[in-house]
Order: C-alpha cells, then structure tokens, then sequence
C-alpha cells in the first residue's frame, strides 16, 4: 500500500536549513494498523504529511498504492487525497458552520455527489458511529468524543483505502480516547489501512504496529508478537 | 459551482459578519449611488442646454446684410450690401454645404392686423416652406406656407396663436381673411408654440411678401441649414466658404462682419456638447474613482476574510477541494456583495433622479419651468447596463487578490493555524 524509499525533507527557515526526514524507508501493508511514535522533533508529523499528500518531499520516493506522489500539483493533490485517503486531526477541524451531517458530506461535496445523496449517505456513516440523533447539531453543541466521531465518518465517507489520524486522542479523555480506538480498530477490522500518530504509549499500544522515529529515520519497528513485549515496557516505564 | 452549498457557505460567513459585510456593501453602494447621482444631473444639465437649442434646428445658419466696414477691391467702406432672389438660387442650388434656404424679406414699417373690429400689430416673417423644418414651427391647424404658395404668389398667412386669440377670439380663423395694411390674407394655418414666444409671428410667402409691398427681388436675410457635420473645425468652414461665396458674389472682404452677418448654430451646438462631454468624463473619473473606494474595501475585507478562514480552506482542502473551487468560493462572494451592494445603490440613485424628472417635468408642464438649464435629468438604460458590468468586474477584481490568497493556503499551514 505505501512504499517509501530514502525519504528526505528539509525546511528552509530564513538561512537555515532544517534536514528533518534523513532516507527513512518505510512500507505498510494494505489492512495495516500502524502507529508512528516519537518525542516532538523526530519527524512524525512531517512524514504524516507527505503521508497525507500535504506537503512534497525533497529527495527518494513515496508510492501510494502502486502510484508515485511527487511533484503532483495542488489540483490532482486535492483530487488524489479525496479518493485515497480519510483524515483525521486531534482537534476534529470541523467546519464550525455546519451542522454534523454537513460536515460528514462534505468530501462526497468535492466528488460533486448531489446534495440530497450524500446528506442520505452522510447520515449512514452518522448511524454507523452512534451519533445519527446528532445530525442536526452544529460542533459547538457537542461533546469532544461525538466531535471525533464525525470527524471519523466524514474520513470513512469518500471510501478512502488509508485513514490518517494525527493524534485523533489528543484532544479527548481517557475514557473516550478508548472508544475512539476501539471505533479505528472496527475500521481496520473491515480491511482499512489506519496510521495513527501518537505520543502516547497506550494509545500506539492497541496499535498492531508501532514506528517508532528519532531524528528522521525509523529507531525500531515493533510488530504483532512482540507488542506484548512492548506493552509491558510501556508498563514498567 | 453555482449549486446551493456555494450559496449557503457564503449566506453563513456573510451572516457572521452582517455589520462588516453590511458597511463594506455600504462603500460601493455609495460609489454607484453618486456615480448615478452625477451622471443623472451632468445629463439634465446638457438635456436642459439642448432644449434651449431645440427651437430651432441645430444645424441652423443665418445670413444678414449691412454695409462694407473694410475697403475691398478699390472700393470704399459704408457700401451697403444687398441680398438678391439670385443670391436665394445660388445658396439651395449651388453650394453643397447647404441643405435647405428660407429667404426672408422684411416688410416695411409697421404693418397693421385687421379682422372686422379687430386690429393689432404683429411681426410679420416672409419665408420660403423650408423654414417650417428649420425653425421647428408647431401647426396647430391647418398648414404651413408650400410650394404653390410660392409660385403663385398666393396671398396666404400662417398666424400664431396670439394674433388668432386677439383678432378672431372665438372664432374659427381657417378660410377667414386678415388684412395687412389692408391687403387681404387667407388664413390658412396657425402655428403654436408653448415655450416660445412667436405666437405673435405670422407667417407668409416670400415671394408674396416682394411682390406686394414693393421688394421687388430684394431679400434682407437667409435661414440656412447646414450638412450636420461633427467637429466646430467642419462647422467653422462651412460659414467660412458661405462667407466667401458671398464676398466674391457682392465684392466684400469676407471678413468683414458688418457687410454680411453671419452665424452658425451647429458650431455653437458642437461646442456646447463638447463641454458637456468633458463634464461626462469628469463625471465617471469622479464616479470610477469613488467606486474604487469601494472596491478597495471589499478587496480588504476579503482579505481579512479569507485570513480569517485560513484554517477552514485547510481543511476543505485536505478534504479534496481543489485550489478552483476554493477561488470560486471567495470570487463569488465578492462579485455577490458588490453586486447587491452595487445594485441597491444603482436603484436608489436612478430612483432618485427619476423622482426629480417627476417634479421637473410636473414644473415644466405647468409652465413654471421656462428658462430652467435643467432637463431630463435620467442616467440612461445603456449607463446602467455599464455600471451594472462595471459591479461585476469590480467584484471579480476586489475578490482576485484575496482569493488568489485563499488558493494558496498549504494545508498543512492551516491546520497548524491554532
């Protein structure tokens, strides 16, 4: 599903140059669920990005599915993150206007869906998550779980192959941080692709595949059998 | 992209900020409201002018005799100089400058009106048919001075509606016959003519006119029309080469003024449009400029707009809008607030001066407004198609920078926005 290979990306910031990705190589499977760690600096959002088509990369090579994303301009960016891939953000970025079905159709708006359609189907995805009753309430009217909630089905919606989520339990409590999981873990049951970045430990835990990065290149990629091993690391930390 | 979401997305951010987008649609409703304002008052100003120039045809030219004022050709000043009947062929036939001729003779002393008991003194105009056209005489009844009359020697008359009221009263004056020095004329028309005073004009046949009271072949004045030409330059040569034609014809320096006067009508018109075209130009300078006040202001507020919806576009983007619908977006809220804006001034301003027109035109018809420089003072339906285009353009324009703008948000940029 992705394939990257000596992934650089460096900032320019006045006469400096921040070197940020140094030749990270990376790959995941279709049906992964993955989870990126590191401390602040390591690189994680930077990759998300160009994960997420948001930002180009400098120098090697990222395929998406068999296709190579570079250089692509901000058109068939636009296009490509539509059809491929789901986002979610820590603080929901919700458009503060609409109401939560406005809000889930909002990608099939983009595939130019009539509205009667994609309201009928934004409301599928409401019910799928718990909170079709809330169809009609603007953000401001709900809780921080119910937000995620509708920013989970507006990524599900357009039928992306990869759900990106950056930190999509930052913003919440424990307590809905683990609903929340449980509700990405049910998308990767069903064969989605879910890449989370977190910093923290128990949320990557219920991940099946943790990458871990320091300083641009990946420190240690931890699978299924040796999670527990990690979970108890996690524990005695 | 002119589905209902566009509509709705730009009904709730212009909804969000009612007073902002209210006082920015302010600023360009005033520019049109005072552009229209302007145009509609520099228009009755030059409307009220050309009235001034509609009792007589534009391109009228009038001719008159007097005596030499300049030695010419051995010969001496004080020479009077006289019009003849030849003179009268030669100008409608000969000059192709010329359209129409009316020769007038004026007829000695003071001729006296009788109808039975009924008498007065009036001006008498001798004239050929042409002068009806050129001095825009209004028939009331019956006809103007033709052909035949002239041929025949017919003693006819055309009175103004005055000396009908003082000599017949009641009566009906068609067929009648009025005596001038007691020489019967048949009425065979009256002229009539509200805002202007020859009511106590009559009219008769030049040739009628010679023969009767002794004029032999005599003619004192000519009314000419003029090919309508377009600049004062053209206009000008016109009088130039009548004035020559003339000097060479009766042996006078052709500029002197006194032996022949002369005076053209089209080049005063011309001028008189021309600062009335410069006025126009002043007019949309000021108006334009105004106008970019306006649009100065929804550009900033646009601005402000989109800056303010930095991490809205984001997100859409990251969603999948791509850079055009996001310049659609904001291009046609911009385009729709100096439209409305726009418009609403638009229709206040054409409101207001058609209110004026309404009054002016009340004045005028009860007769208060004689002598008024001001008329008709309505912008007119292609102005408004202008202006309207104008709105559009200045939208589009106010909205380019911003939207550009808002095209050019990184995702990535605007989810960090907190």
């Amino acid at each position: 599903m992705i394939q990257i290979k000596n992934l650089h990306k460096s900032y320019v910031m006045g006469s400096n140059s921040l070197h940020v990705l140094k030749g990270l190589d990376l790959e995941i499977e279709e049906g992964e669920f993955v989870s990126i760690m590191g401390s602040s600096g390591s690189g994680k959002s930077t990759l998300l990005n160009i994960l997420g088509i948001l930002d180009d990369y400098d120098q090697g090579s990222y395929y998406l599915s068999g296709r190579l994303m570079q250089g692509l301009n901000e058109t068939k960016a636009a296009l490509t993150r539509n059809e491929m891939i789901g986002f979610v953000f820590q603080s929901f970025n919700l458009i503060s206007f609409k109401n939560a079905m406005e809000n889930v159709a909002l990608p099939l708006y983009y595939q130019k869906v009539s509205r009667k359609k994609r309201n009928m189907i934004a409301l599928e995805y409401l019910d799928r998550l718990g909170i079709k009753e809330w169809a009609h309430h603007l953000p401001n009217e709900m809780s921080g779980g119910q937000k995620q909630r509708v920013a989970i089905a507006r990524a599900l919606i357009s039928k992306p192959k990869i759900i990106l989520a950056d930190e999509p339990t930052g913003a919440l409590d424990s307590a809905t941080s683990f609903e929340v999981m449980d509700i990405l873990k049910e998308i990767n049951d069903e064969g989605k692709t879910v890449i989370i970045v977190t910093h923290e430990h128990d949320i990557a835990a219920m991940t099946k595949k943790i990458i871990r990065l320091k300083d641009g290149v990946i420190e240690e990629v931890i699978k299924n059998g040796d999670l527990q091993l990690f979970k108890d690391r996690v524990r005695t930390e | 992209m002119f589905d209902v979401d566009v509509w709705q997305e730009i009904f709730s951010t212009i909804k969000k900020n009612k007073l902002r987008t209210f006082l920015t649609g302010f600023s360009v409703a005033w520019g049109i409201f005072m552009l229209m304002i302007l145009l509609g008052s520099g228009n009755g100003l030059q409307n009220g002018v050309k009235q001034q120039f509609s009792d007589n045809s534009v391109n009228i030219m009038w001719l008159w005799t007097g005596e030499t004022s300049m030695p010419y050709k051995g010969l001496k000043e004080g020479r009077p100089i006289k019009f003849k009947n030849d003179d009268y062929t030669f100008l409608s036939e000969k000059n192709e400058d010329l359209e129409q001729v009316s020769s007038r003779f004026y007829l000695p002393g003071n001729i006296l009106y009788t109808y039975k008991n009924e008498y007065g003194s009036f001006e008498t105009s001798s004239c050929h048919p042409a002068l009806k056209e050129m001095e825009k005489v209004n028939i009331v009844s019956g006809r103007f001075i033709n052909d035949l009359d002239m041929t025949d020697f017919r003693k006819v008359i055309v009175i103004g509606e005055n000396i009908r009221k003082a000599l017949f009263k009641d009566e009906d004056p068609m067929g009648k016959y009025v005596k001038l020095n007691n020489v019967p004329f048949k009425v065979v028309g009256v002229s009539y003519d509200k805002k202007r005073q020859n009511e106590r004009t009559a009219y008769i046949p030049v040739t009628t006119a010679q023969r009767i009271f002794n004029g032999a072949d005599r003619v004192h004045s000519f009314a000419i029309t003029t090919k309508m030409v377009k600049t004062v330059e053209e206009a000008d040569a016109i009088t130039e080469r009548v004035r020559q034609d003339m000097a060479l014809r009766h042996n006078f320096d052709p500029k002197d003024k006194r032996a022949m006067g002369s005076f053209n009508m089209l080049a005063e018109y011309i001028r008189t449009m021309k600062i009335f075209q410069a006025i126009k130009i002043f007019v949309w300078i000021i108006g334009i400029g105004t106008l970019i006040a306006g649009i100065v202001g929804v550009s900033n507020i646009m601005l402000i707009l989109v800056k303010e919806r930095t991490r809205e576009i984001g997100i859409r983007k990251a969603l999948g809008a791509t850079p055009s619908s996001v310049i659609g977006l904001v291009l046609l809220e911009s385009v729709l607030i100096t439209t409305v804006a726009g418009y609403a001034g638009l229709v206040v301003g054409v409101s207001i001066m058609e209110g004026i027109n309404y009054f002016l035109e009340q004045m005028f018809a009860s007769g208060a407004g004689e002598g008024m420089f001001f008329r008709n003072p309505t912008v007119d339906f292609s102005t408004a198609i202008a202006s309207t285009l104008i709105l559009v353009i200045s939208g589009a324009l106010a909205g380019y920078l911003p939207a550009r703008k808002a095209a050019n948000v990184k995702p990535i940029e605007a989810l960090r926005d907190e």
